[in-house]
Parts: C-alpha cells; structure tokens; sequence
C-alpha cells in the first residue's frame, strides 16, 4: 500500500466535462463540477454525508431508548401519528438542545432585550471553541504523524508529558505575568516532544512499531502521572491525600474573552497558530516535503536521499509537541483558577485526536473544522443531558459513527450508491505490523 | 520494508551474553544489597482461610534468604558470561534468576512484618485477573494469525460484558449467566464481524478502523448504561455472577487445588479454548492454512484455500472469544456492568500477543506476568512496602516496548498481518 501517492496528491475535482458546444460548456462548468463532485463522492461530499449519516442513525438511537416513543409505538395501532410525532419529537429535542448548547440559544437573545447580558449570546460559542482547542491540537499531532506515515495512538502519553510540566512549573515557580505562561507553555511542548521523540528514536534504531509503543508509553505515563500526583514531594498538592495538583500560579492562567470560564481565549490563538504553522511546515518546507514522500514511500525517499530515520524522530517530536500544547492549553485555562491537574483531566483527548484527524482527512484546516464540529459536540452534549432526558454519551456515539463511515468511504458509497473512488487520505498508514 | 530491515540492528551473541549475565549480576546484587535491609522473619501463608487441607505457614529469615538468592544469581551471571551455554540453560537461568529476585522481594516485603503474606492470594488472584487478558490475546491471536490486525479486542470485551450484564439479568437465574456468556460472545462476534467487513470487504485501515471501533463501543454501551441499564437497573443489570466451581479431587491438591482448580467456568473454559487453539493453528491443516493465509495470501490462493473465507471466519471467531472475555468482567466476576468497566485491558491483552509472539501458550505467559505484576503491586502495597503501586504497574508495560525494541529477542508478526489481499 505504501506505493501510493499522498491521498492530497491524487485529483479529486471533477471528472473530464462531457462533450458540449464550448459556450454552454463554460456555463455549464460549474454546476457540472458540483454534480460530478456529488455523484463521484468526492471528499468533501463524503464527508458531509458520514456526519449527515450519524446524524441519522443518532437520532434513530435517541428515539427508540426514549420510554415515551416506546408507548407511544404500543399503541402505534390505534393512534400511528402519534407514534411517529412522539419519534420526530424525542430526536428533535435532542438535536435542539445540542445547537442551543454548542452554537446559539435564541432565549438569549429575548433575554439581551430585557437587561440580561449580551456575552451570554455568545457563550455557546465561546465554549465550543474552548472545547475545540485541545481537540484541534491533539489532531494536528496524529495528523501530522499520519503524513509522515505515522499512526501515533500516543497523543494521550505525550499529552500526559506536557501535561505534567506544565503543572509543575505553574505551580512551584513564581513569575513575572506573561513570562510565566511562555515557561509553562514551552515547557509542555517540551515535555510532550519527548514522550514523542522517545516513540520516533524507537522506530528509527530499532524498528519497533510505532503503535505498540505508543500504546504503552500511554499506559507508561498515566501511571507516571498518578505516581507523580500521589507522591508528596513531587506533584501533589500540599495537605493533599489524594492524587491531585497544585493550584496553578494566578500569573500562569491563559487570558480568555468576556464572561465567566470555561471560555474561548488565548488557548484558540495558540491552537489556530499550531495549525497554520502545521500548514506551512508541510506544504512549504523542505520538512514537510520529506515527512510527505517518507508518508507516501520510504523506499523512493531513501533512494532520493533521504534519512528516513531522521524523519519519523522529527515528526514524533513534532507531534509530541503539539499534543504537549494541547495539555498547556488545557491546564492552564478552564477556570479562575482552573481546575488542578488530576489524573482524569487527560480524558479522552488523544483518541479524540485520532478521529478528528481522521475527520479532518490529516489536513490542518481540515483538522480546525474536524475540531470545532467535535467541539460543538462537546459543548452542546452538556445542555443535551441538562435539558433532556437523553445522556450526555449520545456525543460520544455520534463521534465514533461519523468517524466509522469517514474511515470507510466504500460504505457510504454503498449506501448512497456514489461511484468513484475517494481516499481516506489515510493510505500512507495503512500497513502492518512489520511496516 | 526494506527500509525497516536496514535500521534492525541486532546485537550479536557475544554482547547478548554480557547483557544477559550483567542483568543477572544486577539483580543479584541489588538482592544482596537491598532486599537485605530489613531484618526479621517473613512469613508466607500457603493456604486460605477456611481451606479444607490446611498447609503449614512458611517462615523464612528475610535478610539471609535475600542474601543467599542475590549470591545465587550473581554466580548465575558470571556462568552466563563466561560459558557458552546450552539454549535450553539459558532458558533455565532467567527462569531462575527471576524467580530468585522475586523471592527475595518478597521476603524483603514481609520480614519483620506481623502481617503475614498470602502466597495463594497472589497466586488465585493473578491467574484469575489474566482470564480476560488470556481471552483478549486468543482473540487477537485469531485474526492476526490470519491477516487481520485486531486493535479492536478492547471494544469487543467492552459490549461482551454489556451484553453479557444485559442478558444475564433479563433471563435470570443460572440459566441467565449461561445465556449471559452466549450473549457476550455473540455480540463480540458481531463486533468483529464489523471490523471484517471494514477490513476484508472496503480494505480500511485496520488499525484505524480498531481503534474507531474502540470509540464507537465505549460510546454505545455508555449511552445504553446511561438511558437504559442505570434507569432499570432492576431489570437490565441485576449483578448475577458465577460462583466458583472447585473440582473434585484436583482442587483439593494443595496450593495448586486453589490457584488452578476452583474457580469459575471462565477459568476452566479458558484452558480449554488456550488448548484448542494451540493444538489447532500448529498441529491440524486448519492452522496450516490459516498460518498460510497470514504469511502468504497469494501462495495460500493458488493452492486453492479461500483467503477471504478464511479472514471472515477467523475474525468472527476472533471477536466471540473475546466476547466472552468480556462476559467474565460482568458475569464472571462483579456481576453488574459499569461504563469504561473494559478500562485497557484490551490493549493489555494486545501487548501479551505481542509479547507472546503471536503463540497462545506465549501469550499465556505474558498474561500471567501482567496479571502479576499488577496483584503483587496491590499486595506489597497492603504491607505498605515503599515501592509504588504505580511503578510496578509499568513494568509489563515497559517489557512490552522493551520486546518489541528487539532488546530481548525479536518480535515478529505474521508476515501478511494487516495487509488485504485483493485478487490479482
């Protein structure tokens, strides 16, 4: 499989026009191209059909767990309308307060007109993009591995690395403002790089696979962590007997916008700005032209020159540092002051990394809008579970759905009767064990 | 490919003798040196409260032992490097090197301790605690053997034990923790049937699509705990499990009777299917092909087995086996379901086939050190000896990197693991 070209390489616009007078052909052009787009299934087409998809079959699962739909359904004899409205109803609420809670809740407004506050129109928003940065970062990490050739499962474990300096230094060291969140934040991108580098210098001098041993090291560093949290003269916080941090230094919070946290901030800058720079190291480095053709080919890379080896430990030191920033990000803000590291901040960032850079097809912009749609799943699953009887895990299913039929295009092709071929833009991983 | 081959660097026999005895003087020394430091006897019980044959307590003088055990080994390792041993004495002397240190920590542990030690606590738990593990790497020895990478043992254990906690407590009673184990194993046989159709029939990414699975498991079955089991708790997650079944004679056998012979089903059953599935991929023309379809799918093609068939099977069949690891978590051990309750065990059991080299007596092995490790960290920390819970839960973690890094003999995969084969 790794004969390939990069999946970003190969066309995936329209297919050549059919054969028409020239005037009507220019005309034509453009609606042709979105026709072609949709019924070759090109990427973006795809993509949006895996969401539209999960949706659906979300919507299904939220309707036939909803006790009301059930009798509403026993009696779907005498009264079918009513079964199929309580169906309609059950998802309906559940999508709705999904939006409310990641994107805009139309009370606020009525509420802004009638002396309350006009940052609270805002908030779904703001929270969305806060939840979306570390998402976005932790995808940019596996994202940036993948082009390289690289499925880096690691994110938690480098995350867990940035995650501990950043702590460490927030809280023992007291500093100047501003100074003090550039130590923090560098030292976690520190921190991070070399769990990842660790994982990079493996694969390079021995061969091990990269996959087995971010495993582990993600094993590796939560125990690490809770060692760490639960020892009295290193991480934990003073008169503490449980596992957790100090209070960071008030110097060392990230600054956010308006109202009370968690809100978007300085965090989301950090995070566009890792992108950009993901951006440009790959499509306009040398680096990055090297990451791509050892992703694409490590044998034409070797006889082009090229130190493989060398590649894979600068891209996993790359993708430890940026998951490391995701765990600044993340201790840093979130509060005033935020809440102490404890074993379970790390959550599920790092395989959330995994299906937003699958998502997002393994391109930074990509990987922003993968992050801020995941983001507003997060956001919004809060009020879901506040608002309706439907849990906040529903989240949880539609991330696992959407990126199930994203990692499989044949299967909504097959679904949507689409021709054609699109790549995943994953090709350059798929491989086995022995490389 | 051969981009890997040519950044392999194996150490050649003479430097792997000076590793291997200087490990071994190591140990030894740290036997002499540290495990001497507490004075007292330690004492070992070998029997559970309440046994029917009761076997004596053991008393050791900590320190002497200790320094009779670190001797032993550092004679060990200066054999090792100066003789050209026997493949078969080498073998013997990590066995016994290790096994000396682990003694040694342990009398360490318990010397000058009133606390007793319970051998057969660490023993019973650990044998115990590595069914799910065993069962997980079975799983991913099935599908990996065959061509198909399994990351995804991890969700297959988690919707085994929902469905087995879901099943058990609907149908109730004896009957409902057998259907319980039907239910789990069919419901991670669907889950593999999913990660076959994803890999054999659209030829996705099969790590991907494992660890996508792995989302979508965690994110079903806590939705349905959450909206379902918690709710109707009464109905849907009752908290049936198992009671231990001693065998008749062999579970009277001291020390072993215990550990081995009285226990749950699962346990028994494990052994059975460990049994059957060695047997079956070395030694019948079943495991031949299957063996054959793993290294090499087009050779295995043209002498007319089906590759694809062969796949899909072996996935399925994969996936029910761990499908009924995960009814142990529910049914074979705490009875009732909670979310996440599959918490890496999958992942661990991934290592011990890595770790046990794609074999199921291997694997087995690698199982029980893990198992291990992570009880004799909870027992030492009941004796509140200063080594920390959480280092100790490392190590097999750490061995695993270690085994694959090819600093201890070289892991290699099935050559055609995680390839689709297409009909040319």
């Amino acid at each position: 499989m790794s004969e390939q070209l990069p999946a970003t390489e190969q066309p995936t616009g329209p297919g050549p026009a059919p054969e028409r007078p020239r005037l009507l052909a220019d005309l034509d052009r453009t609606g042709s191209a979105i026709i072609t787009a949709i019924t070759q299934g090109s990427p973006a087409v795809v993509t949006a059909l895996s969401i539209f998809t999960a949706l659906v079959v979300g919507a299904v699962l939220v309707a036939v767990t909803d006790p009301v739909v059930l009798r509403a359904w026993d009696s779907v004899g005498y009264a079918p309308g009513a079964a199929f409205s309580a169906t309609w109803n059950s998802a309906a609420a559940a999508y709705s307060a999904l939006f409310e809670g990641a994107i805009f809740n139309p009370s606020t407004v009525s509420a802004a007109f009638h002396g309350g506050s006009v940052a609270a129109i805002f908030y779904p928003l703001s929270l969305t993009v806060y939840q979306a940065t570390p998402l976005i970062l932790t995808g940019l990490s596996v994202a940036i591995a993948f082009r390289a050739g690289l499925f880096n499962i690691g994110a938690a474990g480098q995350f867990i690395g940035g995650a501990i300096v950043a702590a460490w230094l927030a809280a023992d060291v007291n500093m100047p403002l501003g100074i003090h969140i550039l130590v923090c934040v560098v030292g976690a991108i520190i921190g991070g790089a070399l769990v990842g580098g660790i994982v990079g210098e493996l694969k390079a001098r021995t061969g091990a696979h990269e996959v087995i041993v971010t495993i582990m090291l993600n094993y590796i560093m939560a125990n690490l962590l809770l060692y760490l949290l639960s020892s009295h003269n290193l991480l934990q916080a003073p008169r503490e007997t449980n596992p957790i941090a100090p209070t960071i230094a008030s110097n060392a919070i990230l600054p956010h916008v308006g109202g009370p946290p968690p809100q978007a901030g300085l965090g989301f800058a950090l995070a566009l700005a890792a992108a950009a720079g993901v951006a440009w190291l790959l499509s306009r480095s040398t680096i990055g032209f090297r990451f791509r053709t050892v992703g694409a080919n490590p044998s034409a890379a070797r006889s082009a020159g090229m130190s493989v080896e060398r590649s894979w430990v600068l891209v996993m030191l790359i993708a430890g540092a940026l998951a490391g920033l995701a765990a600044a990000v993340v201790v840093l803000s979130g509060g005033s002051p935020p809440p102490p590291l404890v074993a379970s901040t790390v959550g599920t960032y790092g395989f959330d990394g995994i299906t937003v850079a699958l998502l997002g097809r393994a391109k930074p912009g990509g990987v922003v809008l993968a992050g801020l749609l995941f983001g507003a799943l997060y956001a919004g699953g809060t009020n879901v579970a506040a608002s309706t009887s439907v849990p906040t895990d529903i989240v949880l299913v539609l991330e696992g759905l959407i990126v199930l039929f994203v990692a499989a295009p044949p299967l909504i092709k097959a679904i949507y009767r689409l021709r054609g071929a699109a790549g995943t833009g994953m090709e350059a991983v798929a491989k086995g064990w022995n490389g | 490919m051969t981009a890997l081959t040519t950044a392999i660097r194996l150490p050649s026999v003479n430097v792997r003798s000076y590793v291997a005895g200087g490990t071994y003087i190591a140990l030894g020394l740290i036997n002499m040196l540290v495990f001497t430091g507490h004075t007292g006897d330690a004492t070992f019980d070998l029997s559970l409260p309440g046994a029917s044959v009761h076997v004596p307590s053991v008393h050791v003088p900590g320190a002497p032992t200790a320094l009779a055990l670190g001797v032993l080994c550092v004679a060990i390792g200066v054999v090792r490097v100066v003789i050209d041993l026997p493949r078969w004495a080498k073998r013997l002397a990590i066995a016994v090197v290790l096994l000396a240190t682990l003694v040694a920590l342990l009398a360490w542990s318990d010397a000058g301790n009133t606390v007793s030690m319970n051998l057969l606590d660490l023993t019973q738990y650990t044998v115990v605690n590595s069914i799910p593990i065993v069962l997980g790497a079975l799983s991913g020895i099935l599908c990996e053997r065959s061509g198909v990478i399994n990351i995804a043992i991890e969700g297959q254990l988690l919707t085994g034990a929902f469905a087995a906690a879901a099943v058990s407590s609907v149908v109730g009673a004896t009957l409902g923790l057998w259907m319980g184990i039907v239910g789990g194993s069919l419901t991670g046989g669907l889950v593999g049937a999913l990660l076959a159709v994803m890999a054999i029939k659209y030829l996705s990414d099969q790590i991907i699509i494992g660890v996508v699975i792995n989302v979508l498991a965690l994110g079903f079955t806590t939705y349905l705990y959450d909206r379902v089991m918690a709710p109707y708790g009464n109905i849907w997650n009752t908290g049936n499990f198992f009671t231990p079944y001693k065998i008749p004679v062999l579970g009277d056998i001291p020390i072993i009777g215990p550990t081995f012979f009285d226990s749950t089903v699962f346990l028994y059953f494990t052994y059975i299917l460990l049994i059957v599935i060695q047997v079956a991929l070395f030694r019948t023309r079943w495991g031949l092909r299957v063996r054959a379809v793993g290294e090499h799918p087009t050779a295995a093609d043209t002498v007319g087995i089906k590759v694809l068939w062969t796949r899909y099977r072996n996935v399925i069949l994969g996936g029910m086996v761990a499908g009924i690891g995960g009814a142990w978590l529910t049914v074979g051990s705490t009875g009732s379901f909670s979310p996440g309750m599959s918490n890496g065990i999958g992942y661990i059991g991934l290592a011990a086939m890595i770790f046990g080299r794609w074999r199921p007596f291997g694997a087995v092995a690698a199982a029980l050190l893990f198992s291990f490790s992570g009880q004799l960290g909870i027992e030492l920390e009941t004796l509140s000896v200063p080594i920390p819970t959480q280092i100790l839960n490392m190590l097999p973690y750490a061995a695993t990197i270690i085994a694959v890094a090819g600093l201890v003999g070289r892991v290699r995969a099935p050559a055609a693991d995680g390839k689709p084969y297409v009909k040319a």
